[in-house]
């Protein structure tokens, strides 16, 4: 599997080159269109802005409420970044190896969340969350964005075990390695690249999550699209351009992070 | 764990007592009440067609597979409930098993590492096991930097590091092409000399089987039909089974419950039944082709029964007849060996 990864892609023809150019631009453009907005001067939003400034994002990193927004993001979407993935991990390998009955039943389950519509999960949440008192906690964000995320990195996770041969499990065990041990020096190890992803995704996923935190927010803990959307509905300025704008360029970073390392590595 | 710092290993033998292992939904045991000893030391081969089971038998002595009956002992102590990992024994994979993400050095270490052998003692025996399998060279590269006959030594060397009391391969060469089988056949061949460790083989090609082995085990249907030395199987089949899968042999009906069996070299060509030599028992039969096979010529016959055979000569010596010619093929009692009749099909 590695020596696929490593072979160059084919070179693609002149006609796909300007297709997929011409998706990704009609995909990208109305989110990068934010970026030029968020450096403007004026008091009201406008493409392209006839002054330049970076008022917006003083008065995003001067204010104590959009700072602990941003703050209650990032803790959330890494704790759930991680939480899913060992959550998703194990059940990925538990799915692909485990003989029981009821396995699909429980792939199924595990992917709802995925499919459910976000309103419908929302609402189950917060009715739930009501009665454990997790309502406006950093705690209830954290399991709920876990319950959406996990999907993704099962999704990778599996993608990754697809493509694995595990004799290597059998020989590391004949070569006197317990159960922990091959878990740890040969299964984790040749799965990274699916677990790494499936950790992007599931941050990623918490992040750029609104449904379930509006329901769970409180005035005193919010995500950051939460006060997004909040800023937008009492009063519109565009302090809220600077904060998408920071929204996309965390997101794509992250997101393309582990291309980057990948290829770095098969370089070298 | 054993203390494994010695150069040589001591030599430890396998009991293999009425093991049987049965596949819920397999109409017939894939291993049916196996008994086999293995000798400290001995190279033996399990050989037979496919799906004899071979591996299955393999693969509960290693013990991936549990089984359904019997026991399986080392030195006297019953292994056949023990973990893989607490086995000890070695383990080569047809399709090598390397481990991608490791280096040679760290695949061959892998092992002793499982064993907390100290470092120093661990980098001298890794570069001593490369160096039996010749590739202290490629130290650090990744295994897919390298081909399938050197991934295959990367495998022997990582088997054999820790001492292991036998080394355990299944059809280790049957992922190369011809050349490299051959090459790689004869250093297993050394490694054993050099070794003396018990080594278990598995394979289905007659040829490596009678070339490496001391003891051949051939595999029929789950059962073992015979165990012996190349030599006993070939002048000595104890059944039409093993005188049919290895080499080449003429099968005469004989009375009662027996056929008899007798190797196409030991057969002579007469062209009149006056000249088989006294004693010598003897056939009818037409000449079908005559190929001529690297050092020898096979003759091809139809005996008057219908029945195809063969015989082997020399090149050089001088051909008794032409195809289509009759002649009559003789054989002295001694080189033929009897076998029950099959009471119906058999193998593949
Ligand atoms: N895990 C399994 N589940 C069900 N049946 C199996 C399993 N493994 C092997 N068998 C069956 O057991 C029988 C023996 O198989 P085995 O792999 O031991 O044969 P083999 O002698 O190694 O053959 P080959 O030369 O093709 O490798 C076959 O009929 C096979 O289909
Ligand atoms: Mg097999």
């Amino acid at each position: 599997m590695p020596s696929t990864r490593a072979g160059r892609p084919r070179s693609i023809g002149w006609g796909l080159r300007l297709w997929v150019t011409a998706v990704a631009v009609l995909l990208l453009a109305p989110t990068l269109v934010v970026i030029p907005m968020s450096f403007g001067a004026g008091q009201t939003f406008a493409f392209p802005p006839k002054e330049w400034s970076l008022r917006w994002y003083e008065e995003f990193f001067s204010s104590p409420q959009w700072m602990s927004s941003v703050v209650t993001s990032a803790q959330a979407a890494l704790l759930t970044g991680v939480l899913a993935t060992v959550i998703g991990v194990a059940a990925a390998i538990g799915l692909d190896r485990g003989r029981f009955p009821g396995r699909e039943l429980l792939r199924s389950a595990m992917m709802a969340p995925m499919i459910v519509p976000g309103i419908v999960v929302a609402v189950a949440i917060y009715g739930t969350f009501l009665r454990w008192h997790l309502n406006g906690t950093l705690l209830g964000f954290v399991l709920a964005h876990t319950v959406l995320a996990v999907p993704f990195v099962i999704t990778s996770v599996s993608t990754s075990l697809a493509g694995y041969d595990s004799t290597v499990e059998v020989a590391a065990a004949s070569l006197g390695a317990s159960g922990w041990t091959v878990l740890r020096r040969i299964t984790l190890p040749l799965l990274m690249p699916g677990i790494a992803s499936g950790f992007v995704f599931a941050f990623v996923t918490s992040l750029d999550e609104v449904v379930i935190a509006l329901f769970l927010q409180t005035p005193e803990i919010r995500t950051l699209p939460v006060q997004m959307y909040d800023s937008i509905t009492l009063e519109i300025d565009p302090t809220i351009a600077a904060a998408s704008s920071l929204i996309v360029v965390v997101t794509t970073v992250a997101l393309l992070l582990p291309q980057l390392v990948r290829r770095r590595r098969s370089e070298s | 764990m054993r203390p494994s710092t010695a150069p040589t290993s001591t030599s430890h033998g396998i009991r293999i007592s009425g093991v049987s292992k049965v596949f819920p939904g397999l109409p017939r045991p894939a291993v049916d009440d196996v008994t086999l000893d293995v000798a400290p030391g001995e190279f033996m081969t399990f050989l037979g067609p496919s799906g004899s089971g071979k591996t299955t038998t393999l693969s509960m002595i290693a013990g991936f597979t549990p089984l359904t009956a019997g026991s399986i002992c080392v030195d006297g102590e019953d292994i056949s409930r023990l973990k893989p990992h607490k086995r000890d024994l070695g383990v080569v994979f047809q399709q090598y098993a390397l481990f991608p993400h490791l280096t040679v050095t760290k695949n061959v270490a892998f092992p002793l590492q499982q064993r907390a052998v100290p470092r120093a003692d661990v980098e001298a025996r890794v570069r001593a096991a490369l160096e039996l399998v010749g590739l202290a060279d490629f130290a650090d590269r990744l295994p897919r930097q390298l081909s399938g006959g050197q991934q295959q030594r990367v495998a022997l060397a990582r088997a054999v590091v820790y001492q292991p009391r036998a080394l355990l391969m299944d059809e280790p060469l049957g992922a190369l092409d011809k050349k490299l089988r051959d090459q790689l056949r004869r250093e297993i061949a050394r490694m054993h000399r050099e070794l003396g460790m018990t080594f278990l083989f598995v394979t289905h090609d007659q040829e490596e089987a009678l070339t490496l082995s001391d003891r051949i085990a051939v595999f029929n249907n789950g059962r073992v039909e015979q165990v012996g030395t190349p030599n006993e199987l070939y002048e000595r089949p104890s059944t039409l089974f093993v005188a049919q899968f290895l080499g080449e042999s003429n099968v005469f009906a004989d009375d009662g419950a027996e056929v008899v069996v007798v190797r196409p070299e030991r057969l002579e060509l007469h062209a009149e039944p006056g000249a088989v030599p006294d004693g010598c028992r003897h056939r009818k039969a037409v000449i079908t082709d005559i190929v001529y096979v690297g050092n020898h010529h096979r003759i091809g016959l139809r005996f008057a029964d219908g029945t195809e055979g063969s015989v082997m000569r020399l090149a050089g010596t001088a051909l008794p007849a032409a195809p289509g010619e009759s002649v009559v093929a003789s054989w002295s009692p001694r080189h033929q060996a009897a076998v029950p009749r099959p009471a119906a099909t058999w193998g593949v």
